[in-house]
């Protein structure tokens, strides 16, 4: 598509060939330096002593347990926030209300506001000096250098995602099919399950894959509210800085990796779905003008 | 007018209800709680903590650097922008995927990517060492790339990467070429018709993307502190300032720090949200 488009521009509306040439080249040169190289140099680095100690470093039983936090940590996460994300872009882009745009605004909140500023903000409230500290200490609930602070932190950062995906897809959409199930019978969860649903699930799930690979990758605000206690609280991000603190590069860049491969896995799916919705755009339109 | 217009669909209540009450306990409680917690600090104390020498070199420090960084990517954005929207070449979806890597990579991994890469025995630090030809350029001592300053921006620009790319794009893809084509007709050279037909289209696209990398990089902390060298007023960015304090367990001092890029981080985002308004308004009159 993109390429046709290209190719149909005459001469009065693109640039001499060289100059075509030398713009393609520095932007690949800048792509290449600044994104290639460096993601590249990941895996070059977690492999540079062989597949041995590379394979040596998830052994580790620091490792394992950074996996595993990790992974639960996700698994906690990004379903509380998928429920949010639908709930809050059911009642924003199907109703007209008095502050929905402060709404959305403060749903944004979270991206605007530093990582590090996201995990204090807990460590205020739940510390033990916070304002529910001497509460906690005294039920002995730990939530701060605990798992809960972890998930806390992880649902800050990730918040906006499901939701910012799916308001403008719903309001694009609009209600017209929800009415008609409605019209014709539907209880309201029906209408829900197998009108609306169906119609977002693309949209559904790039909000969360992004908030996947964010919840799966933050360091700042994890960082601030974990306490880096080894085997315990380390998410993979942590367990990288603590191995590469240690001059354990091949650790350090083995964890790393696993990041790395869980970014290109997020990458390729969104593309797909990109690329899926752009397919469905170009044949609506298709069959618009056949009729 | 009443608060909520009338609609046959129901679940508003449920889904309204449930929206104000998960963002009221994850997001405005706790930032409530740090505005709270300012104000047992007296105004002596907040001042002294926020204009320490150290803490105010933090500031120009990352001011400073993010604001390279949105410069160099508001040109490279549009370099790469341009060059995917108009000019074919192999693997060019590849490229564009590739963009938003910088999103999807965590910051820490990214962090000691680019640390390993630019120290002095990298692959890149390397041909800007001392006594190489290119390093000898920039005098005896070659030019440190990594735990320095200037590697702070080269973090920042990766991170805020994809923002100005991501919004010139599709701005970008909508001119029509008829507008190029008028402007050609009427003897517009190429360089003429970019910079008086399609640069002022692009502006307010290019000044959000600018200011959202801008934003970005004031709060970025996991890519940068792997290869700053965290030297106090040279190479401290302000984050790192709230975590050194907290582990100092001074609460009241990372509070104040807080605030003051909460605050910044809110000025921001006010800016931002004007600039998509205006940005909005003049592709609306357009169509």
């Amino acid at each position: 598509m993109a390429a046709s488009m290209t190719a149909s521009r005459s001469a009065a509306t693109t640039e001499a060939r060289w100059v075509r040439w030398l713009l393609t080249g520095l932007a690949l040169t800048f792509i290449g330096l600044f994104l290639i190289v460096p993601l590249i140099s990941v895996f070059f680095e977690a492999l540079r002593q062989g597949w041995g100690l590379f394979a040596a470093s998830f052994t580790d039983p620091d490792a394992l347990s950074a996996i595993k936090l990790t992974l639960i940590t996700a698994a906690i996460a990004v379903p509380l926030n998928l429920v949010f994300g639908v709930a809050a872009a059911w009642a924003i882009a199907r109703f007209q209300f008095r502050g929905r745009s402060v709404l959305i605004t403060l749903i944004g909140l979270p991206f605007a506001v530093s990582p590090v500023v996201a995990g204090l903000i807990y460590v205020l409230l739940f510390g033990a000096q916070g304002w529910f500290g001497p509460w906690l200490a005294e039920h002995d609930i730990k939530i701060i250098f605990a798992i809960p602070g972890i998930v806390l932190a992880t649902v800050f950062v990730t918040f906006p995602f499901v939701a910012r995906e799916l308001i403008p897809l719903m309001e694009a959409q609009g209600s017209d099919e929800e009415q008609a199930a409605l019209v014709l019978g539907a209880s309201g969860w029906q209408t829900f399950w197998r009108v609306t649903l169906p119609n977002i699930k693309w949209g559904l799930l790039y909000g969360v894959i992004l908030a996947n690979a964010r919840a799966m990758g933050e360091f700042g605000a994890v960082s601030v509210v974990s306490g880096h206690i080894r085997g315990m609280t380390n998410t993979i991000p942590l367990h990288v800085e603590i191995l590469y603190n240690e001059y354990n590069f091949v650790g350090a860049f083995a964890c790393a990796s696993l990041l790395a491969l869980l970014a290109l896995v997020t990458l390729a799916v969104k593309s797909f779905i990109e690329w899926r919705s752009a397919r469905l755009a170009e044949e609506d339109r298709r069959h618009a003008t056949e009729e | 007018m009443a608060f909520k217009q009338a609609s046959v669909l129901p679940g508003f209540n449920l889904s309204f209800g449930y929206t104000i009450f998960w963002l009221s306990l994850i997001v405005i409680l706790p930032l409530t709680a740090l505005v709270v917690k300012t104000t047992g600090l007296d105004w002596a104390h907040f001042w002294s903590t926020v204009s320490d020498p150290r803490v105010v070199a933090t500031y120009k420090v990352t001011f400073g650097a993010s604001l390279l960084a949105a410069v160099i990517n508001l040109f490279t954005g549009l370099l790469v922008a341009w060059v995917l929207v108009r000019y074919p070449f192999p693997g060019k979806r590849l490229i564009d995927a590739l963009v938003d890597l910088p999103f999807a990579l965590p910051t820490a991994v990214a962090g000691i990517a680019l640390a390993t890469l630019y120290a002095p025995n990298g692959w890149i630090g390397q041909w800007f060492a001392a006594g190489t030809p290119l390093g000898n350029l920039f005098g005896p001592e070659g030019l440190p790339l990594a735990f320095q300053p200037i590697g702070i921006v080269i973090a920042l620009t990766f991170v805020t990467l994809p923002f100005v790319v991501r919004t010139v794009q599709p701005v970008l893809a909508d001119i029509e070429q008829e507008l190029e084509e008028a402007a050609s007709s009427l003897g517009a050279t190429r360089w003429q018709i970019f910079r008086l037909v399609i640069l002022p289209t692009l502006w307010p696209a290019l000044l959000t993307g600018f200011s959202l990398a801008f934003a970005r990089a004031i709060g970025e902390y996991g890519s940068v502190i792997f290869i700053a060298g965290n030297m106090p007023f040279k190479s401290e960015i302000t984050p790192l300032m709230i975590i050194s304090k907290l582990e100092q367990y001074d609460y009241l001092g990372a509070t104040a720090i807080a605030v003051v890029m909460l605050v910044v981080s809110f000025a921001l985002l006010l800016a931002i949200n004007g600039l998509q308004w205006w940005s909005a308004r003049r592709l609306g009159r357009r169509n």
